[in-house]
């Protein structure tokens, strides 16, 4: 039974945001016997409502409330409105993330000390390593049910899987596979395996793929702990004369503000939201926004260095079949700078629809050229690549003061620029993808830039020491000791891989601390 | 009743009299245009027929695909044929018009031949009204289901139970 609380309970923690980090925070937090109250601006979507329809479902869970975008990257100029494409939903991205459940590499937990200097970028070690965050990640993939780990089989192969593998091992790689997904591969924890269904992007209407709105999000609700108030926009976080935060601001389902007061406040609304509602929040006592004596809040946005190859073949392959990211090829994610860059990268599958592809595989295309590509739609083969990015300062969110949302709160601005670092990485990948599909007989070849992010990462991040970053290896702001941020956003660097199941399994881990704190009455 | 039926609703019988070729598309009196071989026909209300049959002809010339039929042209561009847009649409044809002018020809449906048309196209390709059009096809022509097949995509398969037992993995040419 789902509780609720009112609005004047400061002994409640609240929680804003539902997804990989919030939606498993709340649940953590709730099981411990911690009452939970969850805003998320979005609504509430179970696996019946989803739409497999790519347009049709981008407009019932993509965030699309107006942001803006400057920089270089390309998706200033190809999507200036959207910069991401991330979900506003109870569950947040976790719909919409095709499932890939990575641990980082033990070296890429010390990206300063293992890549060196590198000009431009701001690297930093993380305060935690591979240890500590082992017996996390054991708890993480238990609960996503990621393939390949506690004896789950791995997933069956499909047709884009298998050009994918033949190519691979044509050009010598040999750590192939279909991956570590939570995605089922046998029928587990209530729910079914995979159908082969295609569109995992859009939510899995079987359940099969793991998502917090139907798994987390529920399970803390039946514990009589947690009330999750969907359509529920967080505005603004109170603080007292002390410094601490008493309470948050949101606009409801009608668009009025209301006031949830707090004992503690958590901060998941993913690495836009997350530094906005910091910034927003700025009083007399905290003029540049709450948690933000470092300057640190927005900046070091990372993406990951990503893009997509997709190659045409004489016949047939109908990627589009079965699951999205299919496999993964990881000999291109050791770090190892004889390639030209630091740090390393995956190949993933990927597939799109025939109207996102017409949308993403050359945005602003037109001519020949482009329509010959989606005439040989049927015989496509596809790939995503995704690599460490460099941290950069200058690579932030700041408030664009100049437009607002509907409930009249500054937007963000996301600047980006590509790092040569990111450059040269993004050219390499471009290249081995390339030769892997000409190596199963390719006619032609597609470098695809990057899609609006949807690994959006680090502007709120963890350091040891407070000058250089905003949490610390709690996610526990460094300036107000019960105000914490439990998303992507606390990322120091962001690793090659896919990063929702470290952003779970440090949900999970600072569940633990703020259940053992607030015991203790240390918080 | 689907955008498509919708244009096709309309019997030849309408078109037939005074009749004038306007690219892949007739203009067929006043409020009119028709495809040649009169297949399907659309009725205009707020722009001119002459500016609708050059809006298709343009839609054509930035995503030729030789398999899709006119008609889908027509409805990825129906849109524009309201009060609203029409000032902005007259405007924009006008000025293509005379780009192609420029190129030598009487209008843009005057030039006969597909190279041509894209040449005055490139010209024009970072003008405003040439993105908004070009734009709005992405999803104005393709995420028209009824013409998913002709590039062999399938659309959605939950109602038939996914792939997992009707080929996720049956290529055979690898």
């Amino acid at each position: 039974m789902a509780a609720k609380f009112d609005k004047t309970d400061d002994s409640v923690v609240v929680i804003i945001g539902t997804g990989a980090g919030g939606g498993v925070l709340a649940n953590e937090l709730a099981q411990k016997g911690v009452k939970v109250v969850a805003l998320e601006a979005g609504g509430r979507y179970l696996p019946e409502d989803y739409i497999n329809d790519e347009w049709e479902s981008f407009g019932q869970l993509a965030w699309t409330d107006p942001r803006t975008t400057s920089g270089d990257w390309r998706v200033a100029r190809d999507f200036p409105a959207l910069p991401a494409w991330i979900v506003k939903a109870v569950g947040g991205t976790t719909t919409h993330w095709a499932g890939a459940s990575l641990r980082f590499q033990d070296h890429e937990w010390k990206g300063k000390t293992t890549y060196g200097p590198v000009q431009g970028a701001n690297l930093l070690d993380w305060p935690i390593d591979a240890a500590e965050m082992e017996p996390w990640y054991d708890l993480a993939e238990k609960k996503l049910g990621v393939t390949r780990t506690n004896g789950l089989p791995g997933l069956p192969g499909n047709n884009n899987y298998k050009v994918f593998e033949a190519g691979a091992l044509a050009l010598g790689y040999k750590e192939v596979s279909t991956g570590r997904m939570a995605i089922n591969s046998v029928e587990r924890d209530g729910r079914v395996s995979c159908q082969q269904t295609g569109f995992c992007f859009q939510g899995c209407k079987w359940g099969a793929k793991w998502s917090s709105a139907y798994t987390d999000i529920p399970r803390g609700e039946e514990t009589g702990n947690l009330e999750v108030r969907d359509r529920s926009h967080a505005a603004r976080i109170l603080h007292d004369a002390t410094g601490k935060v008493t309470g948050v601001e949101y606009f409801d389902a009608e668009g009025t503000l209301q006031m949830q007061k707090a004992r503690i406040v958590c901060v998941a609304g993913n690495s836009f939201e997350s530094p906005r509602l910091l910034l927003n929040s700025a009083s007399s006592m905290f003029p540049d926004g709450l948690a933000n004596s470092s300057g640190q809040v927005g900046r070091n946005y990372m993406r990951h260095m990503t893009g997509s190859v997709y190659a045409t073949f004489e016949k047939p392959v109908r990627m589009w079949r079965g699951t999205t990211m299919a496999g993964i090829i990881r000999d291109e994610a050791r770090h190892d700078p004889s390639r030209g860059f630091v740090g390393g990268y995956e190949f993933e599958t990927l597939s799109l629809g025939l109207p996102f592809m017409a949308a993403f595989l050359d945005p602003g295309g037109w001519g020949r050229e482009f329509t010959s590509a989606l005439d040989a739609y049927e015989t496509m083969a596809g790939m995503w690549i995704v690599g460490e990015d460099m941290p950069q300062e200058t690579n932030r969110v700041t408030l664009n003061h100049d437009v607002t949302d509907q409930h009249g709160l500054p937007v963000v601005d996301v600047h980006f620029d590509d790092h040569p670092n990111d450059r040269a990485m993004r050219a390499h990948a471009y290249a081995q993808g390339r030769a892997i599909y000409e190596a199963v007989g390719a006619t032609r070849t597609f470098p695809t830039p990057p899609y609006p992010s949807t690994h959006n990462l680090g502007t709120n991040r963890m350091s040891e020491n407070p000058r250089d970053g905003v949490v610390n290896r709690w996610g526990q702001t460094h300036d107000v000791s019960n105000l914490f941020v439990s998303d992507g956003s606390q990322f120091t660097t962001g690793a090659a891989e896919n990063p929702t199941l470290t952003i779970v399994a440090l949900a999970i881990r600072q569940a633990d601390h703020i259940a053992r704190e607030m015991s203790a009455r240390t918080i | 009743m689907t955008d498509q039926q919708a244009v096709r609703a309309l019997t030849r019988r309408q078109l037939l009299a005074r009749a004038s070729a306007a690219g892949a598309t007739l203009v067929v009196g006043a409020g009119f245009v028709a495809a040649p071989d009169a297949a399907w026909a659309l009725e205009t209300t707020a722009l001119k027929p002459e500016t609708f049959a050059t809006l298709v002809q343009m839609a054509r010339d930035i995503y030729p695909h030789d398999r899709v039929g006119t008609e889908y042209y027509a409805v990825a561009v129906k849109g524009y044929d309201s009060a609203e847009a029409a000032p902005m649409v007259e405007a924009g044809v006008a000025a293509l018009d005379a780009a192609a002018r420029g190129h030598g020809f009487a209008s843009y449906l005057g030039t006969g031949w597909e190279s041509d048309r894209v040449a005055i196209l490139r010209g024009i390709e970072d003008s405003p009204f040439f993105q908004t059009v070009r734009g709005g096809l992405v999803t104005g022509l393709y995420n028209q289901k009824a013409l998913w097949p002709l590039f062999g995509y399938e659309g959605e398969s939950y109602s038939k139970g996914g792939y997992l037992h009707r080929g996720f993995d049956d290529i055979a040419w690898l």
